[in-house]
């Protein structure tokens, strides 16, 4: 079965150079990249199963040390769907963040706010068949990074995922609805469209929350289509 | 008005501090019981063992610290741990041809331990020389960077991808260089005179 992927929409994501975000200057390469067709090279990737993660993977307000970190207990859910509307289907979502304070368990942060002992700050879960994924956690504090002299990060969750082939591959940031550092963070404006930016803002999900324990917010993910070719062009070997 | 069909969520940078999600170990803890990406190719996977080493350079020559490296690869002969591929029930178990590294916090050098992928097929029946497939992430990336690993010790010059690289000199970009027996170095210029391709796949 032949199987291309859409063009990514370059003017949709946020360019390699975006001198707000200084770390970028350096790091952009000046020159085009080169378009390649989608060989089997491109069209395939990893694939993950349940055999490899663990019962707590999802759950960062557990899975540290198993007693419960501090902070917003939040649930985080959505649906992974390509360009199509369909389902992707035992995608790995991989997910890591700062603490409620706004502190990261890393060994190059050095900033003041404190660790929290029983958090650790990542999980990691596989969709279902309809695409549908959950996690756990505590809602990240703002974080300061020296940008500017006084540049904030918005509340974030980082995620990473992995759709059907490398075409999909995907790395970005979850911000929550209504925060009120999302103008003055230089590295949310390095999408250029405001609507853009808005896809990256998941709403509170009240009717998704446990009552007496945890909020939820809703956020949707959405990987590139694939390619019905009709008349031409089967990959070799595909 | 254009048909539209739904725009893809946009990228963002990884940050610094990505290896808390995808290697928490090198981030200074432990809380999977595996990490993902480790072993390319278990014992026992027919192949010649190969190890790389690299580094990742910005736009002053300076090797960052901080970037992640997937590496995505097909086996000895040429076949992908993957459903699309046609002989994907030929791929030895223990292989699954995906490793991920990370550029050392303190010198900048990453190093892959794997088997050499054999011949792929490509399009129009032209076969694609043995190579890796690399995606790069790190704090000031905004969206992951996609290259590719060829080997100095193969015929790659009808590899299809190569061809299409239209300034010469440049293609050697792609090519690793040989620092002994089954042992290679390839850096990965983000930037500059020595700039390396990268795809748009």
């Amino acid at each position: 079965m032949t199987a291309e992927y859409f063009q990514r929409d370059r003017r949709w994501h946020p360019p390699a150079y975006t001198p707000d975000y200084k770390t970028t200057v350096a790091r952009s390469p000046n020159l085009p990249l080169l378009s390649v067709e989608n060989s089997l090279s491109e069209i395939t990737g990893p694939t993950f199963s349940h055999a490899g993660l663990g019962p707590l993977d999802h759950d960062l307000i557990r899975n540290f040390t198993g007693e419960e970190a501090i902070g917003e207990r939040t649930i985080v859910h959505g649906r992974v769907l390509d360009q199509n509307g369909r389902p992707v289907k035992g995608a790995l979502l991989e997910v890591w963040q700062a603490n409620a304070g706004g502190r990261y368990r890393h060994k190059k942060d050095g900033y003041l706010a404190p660790v929290d002992p029983n958090f650790g700050g990542c999980g990691r879960c596989l969709t279902d068949e309809d695409g549908y994924y959950f996690f756990r956690t505590v809602k990240p504090g703002a974080y300061p990074f020296r940008s500017f002299s006084n540049s904030w990060r918005m509340a974030h969750i980082h995620f990473s995922i992995f759709g059907a082939g490398m075409t999909q591959r995907l790395i970005t940031q979850m911000y929550f609805e209504g925060d009120p550092l999302r103008a003055q963070d230089p590295i949310a404006n390095t999408v250029p469209d405001q609507a853009a930016i808005d896809r990256l803002v998941a709403p509170l999900d009240l009717e998704a929350s446990v009552p007496l324990d945890s909020l939820a917010y809703r956020f949707d993910i959405v990987l590139r289509g694939r390619r019905q070719t009709m008349f031409e062009n089967k990959l070799e070997g595909a | 008005m254009p048909l539209e069909y739904p725009k893809e969520t946009p990228s963002q940078t990884a940050g610094p501090f990505v290896h808390i999600g995808m290697m928490p170990r090198v981030a200074g803890f432990e809380v999977f019981e595996t990490e993902l990406g480790q072993v390319p190719a278990a014992e026992g996977v027919p192949g010649t063992r190969i190890t790389i080493e690299g580094r990742v350079l910005d736009g002053t020559g300076t090797p960052i610290k901080d970037a992640l490296l997937e590496i995505w690869h097909a086996d000895a002969e040429g076949r992908y741990a993957h459903p699309e591929d046609p002989r994907v029930n030929e791929v030895h178990e223990g292989f699954t041809g995906f490793g991920r590294c990370h550029t050392d916090l303190d010198t900048g050098t990453f190093t892959i331990e794997t088997i050499k992928p054999g011949v792929i097929p490509g399009r129009h029946a032209r076969p694609q020389a043995p190579h890796l497939n690399i995606w790069i992430v790190a704090r000031g990336i905004n969206i992951g960077l996609h290259t590719r690993m060829y080997f100095p010790d193969e015929e790659n010059d009808d590899d299809p991808l190569l061809g299409m690289v239209e300034h010469l000199h440049r293609r050697a970009t792609l090519v690793a260089s040989a620092t002994g027996e089954n042992a290679y170095r390839f850096d990965i210029h983000l930037q500059g005179p020595q700039e390396t391709v990268f795809l748009d796949i």
